[in-house]
């Protein structure tokens, strides 16, 4: 499978790409709505004109036609073609091209029974489900034997559930493969789960590359640290386990406990969103529940974001605004903040 | 379900019954001036059987239907090509659809004095007005029916490697069908309408030649009947354009149909 290597790659949406994505890898293109990321698979793909250039194993592809280039693309609405069946669907690529019937069918009875939708052959695609209609359009992807996988946002219309076993299948499955693979998303806890690294975009850039520990733990950019949500990032002044994976952390002199598998911890993390914030010292035993004074509030549309200071350390907190009121929140006012076990993030690295 | 489907079908034929035996009853009653301006039901029916049995109301509808199914089939083909052309390529669009823009709102009967004086009275006369009575709605449910085809679709055949020849023939037409066939069905009904206009104002045959001689003559039994077979042959022509479409299409169509019904 060839590594793909875009070159200063620029259009109307797109401004000066570089990326490089290496041979075999699933790199995760992640970014707001509008950063670029369908354009610049799209770029990939050879439907959108652009100045710059793709190359696949060092060799320019600008001057192939999107047939030509060999790629399997999933797109956000996943196109299945209404009008054919699952197996007309999955067979178009290779009768676009010219394989005889044989092949043909030997190729969509592997891949019905790869994706495990052997029942399906004969369905149209109206009838079938969210998570049949993605495994039916990733064979049909797969058919033409791509070199490279585009996936559009495959799970943006699917429920919670089903996305999180198709990532995992799919994960499973591009292993197998071992297809290089670019896969945009939104969601950064998708990024987390699937990537070998992230590449973060934001209006049109390509603002940071690596993995997601690297990119959560240190954003380069603002616009970088604003999409993963600005979240409160500290350096351990000491590592001290306590078996069983748990262990306590020391942040400017404040115990935190954290559950992690290894015993190197350089940095935690934790979004603003998911620290709880009590008025009185809630309920149950006292671990991660620190007491701190409202230094700073800012008030957004719908949110309020709070500085609170816990002995040296700073703590961003964010709360809905009518429960911000409610609590009556206030510079000055004392208040108690729980870091929850399960949203405390370790960083291993330097 | 199918027998509350069967108690719906009883149900709507009652209006008719109800319609033809008032009819009988007034007709008969002397609720008109005699049997000369509306005759009884049973009298149409008979006056029906007799021009079946003498050959005279074939031999009229024959003529039209021939105009109708020539000038259709010329008119409809042309909007087809036209549309498909004009729906995948934008510079023929902008060329094209100022000019159709102004024709289009001319209603075809209106064509009739031009084109009597252009073509005289002869066979080619209503065979160019069905023609431009279909040409312009078929080539406008082709350009959008082509036009509405979701570009995801296009872009994923490409990028599976079909050439445009198969992206149009195996993509777009089939996705546009049910447009086209929208404009196809209601323009088929809309061409007899035509004709018979046609052939009242300037034709000396066909059915609706046929009308006007029975008028011109107080026959209002024949009139009817004349009325009776239009409607029979404008409904056929659409609903033979309805079962050619679900023929086409109900692979897809139908499927999703029987699986709504069953959630």
């Amino acid at each position: 499978m060839p590594d793909i290597h875009l070159k200063a790659v620029t259009n109307h949406v797109l401004d000066d790409v570089t990326l490089t994505v290496n041979d075999k890898e699933l790199l995760v293109l992640l970014g707001p709505t509008g950063a670029g990321k369908t354009t610049l698979l799209n770029a990939i793909a050879g439907l959108v004109p652009h100045e710059g250039s793709v190359f696949f194993d060092d060799v320019a592809i600008d001057a192939l036609p999107p047939g030509r280039r060999a790629i399997g693309y999933l797109f956000q609405q996943l196109a299945l073609f209404p009008h054919l069946n699952v197996e007309a669907n999955i067979a178009y690529g290779l009768r676009s091209n010219g394989t005889s019937e044989r092949e043909i069918q030997q190729r969509v009875d592997e891949l019905l029974h790869l994706m495990r939708i052997e029942h399906l052959a004969h369905r149209y695609s109206k009838t079938l489900s969210g998570g049949e209609k993605q495994r039916v359009a990733l064979a049909r992807a797969l058919a033409i034997c791509p070199r490279v996988l585009l996936l559009d946002e495959p799970l943006s219309s699917t429920d919670m559930r089903f996305s999180k076993h198709f990532r995992m299948e799919f994960r499973r499955l591009q292993k197998q493969l071992a297809i290089t693979t670019l896969y945009v998303t939104h969601d950064f806890s998708e990024a987390e789960e699937m990537g070998d690294r992230v590449a973060v975009m934001h209006q049109g850039r390509v603002e940071q590359v690596g993995t997601y520990q690297e990119i959560f733990f240190t954003p380069r950019t603002k616009g970088v640290s604003t999409f993963i949500g600005e979240p409160n990032i500290f350096d351990c002044d000491y590592v001290r386990p306590l078996g069983h994976d748990f262990m306590e952390v020391g942040v400017k002199g404040i115990p935190i406990v954290i559950h992690h598998h290894e015993n190197r911890v350089s940095k935690i993390a934790i979004q603003p969103s998911h620290i709880m914030v009590y008025n009185q010292s809630p309920p149950g035993p006292d671990i991660n529940t620190l007491r701190g004074r409202v230094v700073e509030v800012l008030s957004e549309d719908f949110l309020l974001r709070l500085t609170v200071q816990v002995g040296e350390a700073a703590f961003l907190v964010e709360l809905p605004r009518d429960v911000g009121e409610e609590m009556e929140v206030a510079v000055g006012k004392e208040l108690f903040l729980v870091l929850r076990l399960r949203w405390i993030k370790a960083f291993t690295g330097g | 379900m199918n027998k509350r489907r069967s108690l719906f079908s009883l149900w709507s034929i009652v209006p008719l019954l109800v319609l033809v035996a008032a009819w009988e009853i007034g007709a008969r009653s002397g609720a008109s001036s005699g049997h000369f301006f509306l005759p009884p039901f049973s009298v149409v029916v008979q006056q029906g059987y007799y021009l079946i049995l003498n050959g005279m109301l074939a031999e009229h509808v024959l003529k039209s239907l021939v105009r109708v199914v020539t000038g259709f089939t010329i008119g409809s083909s042309a909007g087809i090509a036209m549309g498909i052309a004009m729906g995948c390529k934008e510079t023929l669009n902008r060329s094209f659809h100022p000019l159709f823009s102004l024709l289009y709102p001319i209603p075809a009967i209106g064509w009739l004095p031009i084109l009597m004086l252009w073509i005289g009275i002869n066979e080619l006369l209503p065979i160019a007005i069905i023609f431009i009575c279909s040409f312009f709605p078929v080539l406008y449910n082709t350009i959008t029916g082509i036009r509405g085809v979701n570009a995801d679709y296009i872009k994923a055949a490409e990028v599976l490697g079909a050439s445009k020849t198969r992206i149009l023939t195996t993509v777009i037409l089939p996705l546009a069908l049910p447009s086209i066939f929208t404009g196809l069905r209601l323009e088929a009904g809309m061409a007899w309408r035509v004709i018979v206009a046609a052939e009242m104002v300037a034709i000396p045959t066909g059915i609706g030649a046929l009308l006007m001689k029975a008028q011109s003559l107080i026959r209002i039994d024949i009139v009817i009947v004349c009325l009776g077979m239009l409607s029979v042959l404008c409904f056929l022509f659409e609903r033979l354009f309805l079962m050619v479409e679900l023929k086409l299409t109900h692979t897809w169509t139908e499927e999703c149909r029987t699986y709504t019904l069953k959630q």
